[in-house]
């Protein structure tokens, strides 16, 4: 029987999540409970549709026509990392199509432990590309965020520079929150130390998922919060060395 | 014909020998390969005239839209004098030739129709003078009097209905594209030349109808074709013998249009494909050392200016149909050959850079004929310049090509046309989803409450039955398809009795094809309602009298715009069916029967005519525009959407299948860079699956909406949106059709 995963939704046109013209798939849960979250309609773990890769793979290769050289697919969340099996099969099989695979993730279930770890090195040997999220440099700060600590997203971030796998580091900016220039500069420093870094994002936190709180019944933490002015944002990405 | 001395340096044999523009172009142009760096901004002179303009066009948006209308002279081709946009600055202008004595006046043009030419002049406070009235009333018949004359009561009602609607029996058919090339390359003396041979072959002897109306057209042209010298002599040119140079042919050329549009008012007055052939006469004197690349620049810039000055007086029925005040003044860029070669040329990337050096524009309508194999630096540029203007469309030329060869012109919206060589007879749109509606209520309107439609039985079961619906709706579309090729063929008689196209036809071959192009409205409502009827449940809501007025769908249903085969089938199924009956029934003077999925800003007016559908939506709602998804209805982005209309077969609409997307520049890139290449690619992802057209507008709904609460920003005097079919200035639309362009999906997922 093949294993299924818990999709959210697809999108057939992304153009800001890796290379090039991608087909989005978007999976259902995550543990992080990020105050900015622009898709808290993902968190739950259980919900979603079940699909198999072979499904998925299917429906994203009609847009084959639409990817040239540099597109493909980019699978993303809620948190990918959280449905490995299914996620492995996916890559693989989209390899075997030749579909470059971009995985976008804030790294929040990995550990060096089994039987996790095989289970991501198998899944990186089908993984063109990782977007990493890296919601604050500082643990606290990452935990009064998100609820989590990061001590295990900066492993990874060092995992993936071991295992050679080219990143691009994505952070988004939210004015109060994660735009302390302090901590922009310790981040930009750690990511110094890394050798497979091939580009630094700058989000701009911008509302509009806002109303996916309210609709599910929650607060929304940002209440008041503005997006960055593109002063700001421009101040992040030279401080980070970002495009 | 005899060597020409202002052809020299120019190769080739079968263009001398006889009237053969495509013949020359092939033989002579340059491809261009390189990227736009080469191109030069706007002279002074073109400054100053683009500003001179840009100040009329406030002062006629400041009067309500238009400057000054003709009360007392009949427009024909000598009835004016010369006149410039600026008498102080004429010396100024590489390119002359007004419509009227003033610039942006709007002729007088009554052998459409006499109540229309005066009804426009009283829409804004004109007053023609009545010997004119009498004239066309007492002495001469024209197209409108005749064809309400010969209407039948059906026909009467099937248009007060709105179920046939936009039909050109109240304004010029238009549509047709004179090859204005032939008067810069030939000289206006061979063309009578070789018309009057036509003339004296034209039968022999024995005098049949069709005959006689040949020799009788042929006469008209003849008349024309020496009152456009004459016309041109009024400034001072003589376009009997051929263009000697770049400047000439730049001006030989743009008299050839000017006289169409003098004398025409047509719905679409296109200018057909000019670029790669003007380009020829530009590089020779480029290479000559006779004209320098910013002189170069400043002649396609002044060509462009006069476009872009391109006025007709129009009745408010029009203009709700066609908003914006839209002449198609459309022009291409682009394309391949058969022999392989791109057709790109340095003139290509001049004309798009018009855009640059005097702001968007709506007009002239410019349009891309794309594919994949146009070199990868002129793709990039389309792409740069829709993400800059959202000016200009893509026509897909790797499908129109195989149809119309490599030398046709798009002449209106997006309907191609083999230039000097083919005529179409215009024919509006057939509503098919008031028809959907005709066969549930037995041929009833559902507004009106007439009986419009053969008293067929009407359905009377709670809930609609998917079968009993299509047996109905195939029997109703018979009915709908016979009418409308009918009236077409109607207006089509009176409109070559009494509002020939002297002039255009001129510039065309005497031996012409014709193409008769019927059009869809409400495509994405029947394919929604006929999904929703077989995939959910839909349940009728009759009025006291028994007359379906609203559905209740019940489930979930696939809709058309989301890459779903289960209702694209049924999009294709509806295109092909409707077609097929259309080709049953005899059409004018022999034409080949077309059909397009285009609605233009009709989409509006339409849908206030139409009532409640099982797809959703609510009675008086726009229609959906051409052959977009209807509003709401795409739920897996931009992409999918693309795929389920490039599922449309090209041949079944060779009249053009209009999309139009807009997309937020967010969504396209983080950056501008990045947005031109993503543009790039969905432009050949989706014409690779042999889609036909697309429209471009990369801008976010803020924009809309402030340009809609400000419109005397002086920033939006100039913003130009497409639609479907053409480009128009936002500003210039009625709050309602604002308010549709709003609502329309804007794809901006981040």
């Amino acid at each position: 029987m093949a294993v299924t995963g818990r999709i959210h939704s697809v999108e057939s046109f992304g153009a800001s999540d890796g290379p090039g013209v991608r087909f989005l798939i978007f999976l259902q849960g995550c543990a992080l409970r990020c105050q900015y979250c622009h898709n808290a309609d993902t968190w739950r773990t259980c919900g979603g549709t079940e699909r198999t890769a072979d499904e998925l793979l299917a429906q994203a290769l009609r847009y084959r026509p639409y990817w040239g050289t540099e597109g493909g697919i980019t699978v993303s969340g809620g948190e990918p990392l959280l449905q490995l099996p299914f996620l492995t099969d996916l890559f693989r099989k989209a390899k075997a199509a030749g579909v470059h695979t971009a995985l976008d993730t804030a790294g929040q279930p990995f550990t060096r432990e089994e039987p996790f770890f095989s289970r991501f090195c198998a899944l990186m040997e089908a993984t063109d590309l990782v977007l990493l999220d890296i919601k604050h440099i500082d643990p606290d700060a990452h935990r009064a965020l998100t609820g989590r600590g990061n001590e295990n997203i900066l492993d990874l971030a060092r995992c993936l520079d071991e295992l050679g796998k080219p990143v691009w580091v994505r952070h988004v900016l939210v004015p109060g929150r994660t735009d302390d220039e302090g901590a922009l500069r310790r981040l930009r420093a750690c990511l110094d130390t890394l050798g497979n870094v091939e580009r630094v994002e700058v989000l701009p936190y911008h509302t509009l998922g806002a109303f996916k709180w309210r609709a599910l019944g929650l607060d929304y933490p940002l209440e008041g919060v503005q997006p960055p002015t593109p002063e700001r944002v421009e101040n992040a990405r030279r401080l980070l060395g970002a495009v | 014909m005899k060597m020409q001395q202002q052809w020299q340096g120019f190769r080739g044999r079968l263009w001398k020998e006889e009237v053969n523009l495509r013949d020359f172009i092939q033989n002579n142009y340059t491809p261009y390969d390189g990227d736009e760096g080469f191109l030069a901004g706007p002279t002074e002179a073109t400054v100053r005239l683009w500003d001179a303009l840009q100040e009329l066009q406030r002062q006629e948006r400041a009067q309500g839209g238009v400057l000054d209308m003709e009360t007392e002279v009949v427009s024909t081709l000598t009835a004016y004098g010369p006149g410039y946009l600026r008498e102080d600055l004429k010396d100024l202008e590489q390119v002359v030739g007004l419509q009227t004595d003033k610039p942006l006046k709007r002729a007088f043009m009554p052998f459409g129709g006499i109540k229309m030419a005066e009804q426009s002049c009283q829409t804004y406070g004109y007053t023609p003078d009545p010997k004119l009235h009498q004239i066309f009333t007492e002495y001469h018949r024209t197209h409108n009097q005749a064809v309400f004359d010969a209407y039948t009561p059906e026909m009467k009602r099937a248009r007060h209905n709105k179920i046939i609607t936009g039909l050109p029996d109240t304004y010029g058919r238009g549509r047709i594209v004179g090859d204005y090339r032939r008067v810069a390359l030939y000289g206006v003396d061979l063309l009578i030349g070789e018309k009057e041979k036509d003339l004296a072959n034209c039968g022999c002897g024995a005098m049949y109808d069709d005959i006689i109306r040949q020799r009788d057209e042929l006469a008209m042209q003849l008349d024309a074709l020496r009152d456009m010298k004459r016309m041109a002599a009024a400034y001072g040119y003589d376009i009997g013998a051929p263009a000697a140079n770049a400047k000439e042919a730049v001006q030989w050329l743009y008299f050839g249009y000017l006289a169409a549009i003098k004398t025409q008012n047509g719905a679409a007055m296109s200018v057909g494909r000019i670029s790669t052939f003007l380009d020829i006469y530009l590089q020779r004197d480029l290479e000559r050392g006779a004209l320098t690349e910013a002189e170069a620049q400043e002649l396609i810039d002044h060509l462009t200016m006069k476009f872009r000055m391109v006025k007709f007086a129009r009745i408010p029925s029009y203009n709700q149909l066609f908003s914006g005040d839209p002449v198609w003044a459309t022009l291409e860029v682009g394309g391949l050959g058969q022999d392989g070669r791109h057709m790109v040329t340095r003139t290509d990337f001049r004309f798009l850079h018009t855009l640059e050096n005097m702001g968007p524009s709506p007009e002239p309508n410019l349009t891309v004929l794309y594919s994949e194999r146009l070199p990868e630096a002129f793709r990039r540029y389309t792409a740069h310049i829709s993400i800059a203007t959202s000016s200009i469309q893509y026509e897909n030329d790797d499908v129109m090509r195989p149809v119309w060869g490599d030398d046709y012109s798009i002449c209106c919206c997006v309907s191609a046309t083999q230039t000097g060589k083919e005529m179409q007879f215009f024919g509006a749109r057939a509503n098919l989803a008031k028809c959907l509606l005709y066969a549930i209520n037995g041929g009833v309107d559902e507004k009106s409450g007439q009986q419009v439609g053969p008293e067929y039985r009407p359905i009377t079961a709670e809930y609609l039955d998917y079968d009993e619906v299509m047996a109905k709706y195939d029997r109703m579309l018979d009915w709908l398809a016979g009418l409308y090729v009918n009236v077409l063929n109607l207006i089509q008689y009176m409109h070559d009795k009494y509002y020939y196209e002297a002039a255009e036809m001129a510039l065309i071959d005497t031996d012409v094809r014709r193409t008769f192009a019927t059009g869809i409205a409400g495509f994405s409502h029947v394919v929604d309602s006929l999904a929703a009827i077989k995939y959910a449940k839909v349940r009728v809501i009759r009025n006291a009298g028994g007359l379906a007025v609203d559905y209740e769908t019940e489930g979930d249903f696939p809709r058309y715009g989301n890459d779903d085969d289960r209702a694209d089938e049924i999009a294709v199924w509806l295109l092909q069916t409707f077609m097929t009956k259309l080709r049953k029934f005899h059409t004018y003077r022999n034409s080949e029967p077309t059909t397009s999925i285009l609605t233009i800003t009709s989409n509006v007016v339409y849908g206030k005519a139409t009532g409640a559908l099982p797809d959703g939506r609510r009675a008086g709602e726009p229609l959906s525009p051409g052959a977009n998804p209807s509003y709401g209805a795409e739920q897996n982005g931009l992409l999918a959407s693309l795929n389920s209309v490039a599922k449309l077969p090209y041949t079944w609409a060779l009249d053009g299948i209009s999309n139009t997307q807009t997309v937020n520049p967010g969504a396209l890139g983080h950056d501008h860079e990045a947005r031109v290449a993503n543009l790039v690619r969905i432009l050949d992802g989706y014409f690779a699956q042999g889609a036909h057209h697309l429209n471009v507008n990369v801008f976010g709904v803020e924009k809309l909406m402030d340009a809609m609460e400000h419109p005397e920003k002086e920033e939006y005097a100039n913003f130009t949106i497409r639609v479907s079919g053409y480009a128009v200035k936002f500003i210039d639309l009625t709050r309602e059709q604002q308010m549709d362009v709003i609502r329309r999906t804007c794809h901006g997922r981040l």
